[in-house]
């Protein structure tokens, strides 16, 4: 009778030699999907939910406003505007939307987009201005932010 | 003389994944995933001439007001069931000079909506998505799709966008906003 061969109690180490593949692979998923944040949004952001959403085409048309409670209590507590990084006035934004359109080509400026990121506790008064400007400014695309509502109550 | 080793020691690459994870890590922190969607619209032009008003009849007008407490009245009437502001906009619109009371054609149909500065931003929205929810089941029944798949149309291929157009024409989306009334504030 054959002798068995006795096995051999060490066992083998797991080879991690792929992991780095694994884990660059992730890491180049997240380089493509992701954009870099830009700005640091100082107002309370709860974006409101909603079932008819649209899909922005065109990122590089977008400008972003947004609306909220500033997260830091000596700006006060009434909800306030933000672009790029400071708060503005009503009155302030056609200069924005000018300065954003400027930095478009010139047969993309008309269909510029204003991305209003508006917390759900802001009242229509301060939303409405800001409508109202960016019509003034003629930059009457916009787009309310808004997540996707899963179970709908209408 | 011993004879020179020719074969390079391996490189030892288990920091390697270490390397990457710093990385990833830096990746994820910095970045915002790129979730832009929303509803959109288009809002009305800059009225040219202040006196130029135009003359809309009673009957193509569809008046929605929400006032500081965020209560609806449609048409006159308080509604609290929002199923109901669905089904109330689409036989507005759909009308066809039927009913004396209701509009002439989608054409000449226009929406009016009203808040209060008072208005919370996310009733405002609410209402808005169902309006919009309303003309995207009526474009959608023109051309024999579900109000979803009217939604998702993909405009770069000139065959959805063909649909697109199709469902659009002749029926515009004509939601007009009124400056709020300033109880609430």
């Amino acid at each position: 009778m054959a002798k068995f061969k006795q096995k051999s109690k060490v066992r083998p180490a797991i080879s991690t030699a792929s992991l780095p593949d694994i884990i660059f692979m992730l890491l180049f998923f997240f380089m493509v999907t992701v954009q870099m944040r830009e700005t640091d949004v100082m107002v309370q952001q709860r974006i409101p939910k909603a079932t008819q959403l649209q899909k922005l085409e065109q990122a590089n048309l977008v400008s972003y406003i947004y609306i909220g409670k500033p997260l830091e209590a000596r700006f006060g507590t009434e909800p306030l505007i933000q672009v790029n990084d400071v708060f503005r006035r009503p009155e302030e934004l056609p200069l924005f939307v000018e300065q954003e359109k400027s930095k478009l080509d010139e047969n993309q400026r008309d269909q510029i987009t204003m991305s209003l990121k508006v917390d759900r506790e802001a009242k229509m008064g301060i939303v409405s201005d800001v409508q109202m400007a960016l019509r003034n400014a003629n930059a009457r695309k916009i787009l309310y932010a808004s997540l996707m509502e899963t179970d709908p109550t209408y | 003389m011993a004879r020179r080793q020719r074969a390079t020691p391996e490189i030892n690459s288990g920091s390697m994944a270490d390397i990457a994870f710093l990385l990833l890590i830096f990746f994820l922190v910095t970045a915002t995933i790129s979730s832009e969607r929303g509803i959109m619209l288009q809002l009305p032009p800059k009225p040219e001439v202040q006196d130029q008003q135009v003359k809309i009849q009673e009957r193509n007008l569809f008046k929605i007001y929400l006032n500081s407490k965020d209560n609806l009245l449609v048409e006159g009437e308080p509604v609290t069931d929002l199923a109901r502001l669905k089904s109330m906009v689409k036989e507005f619109v759909l009308n066809y000079g039927a009913n004396p009371t209701l509009s002439d054609s989608p054409e000449a149909a226009v929406i009016s909506y009203k808040t209060d500065r008072g208005t919370s931003y996310e009733r405002y929205l609410q209402i808005l998505d169902i309006l919009t929810a309303a003309y995207n089941e009526m474009y959608g029944e023109r051309v024999g799709i579900t109000a979803e798949e009217f939604r998702k149309l993909d405009l770069k291929d000139p065959k959805q966008k063909e649909l697109y157009d199709r469902a659009r024409e002749k029926f515009p989306k004509n939601i007009s906003f009124a400056e709020p009334t300033k109880v609430g504030e």
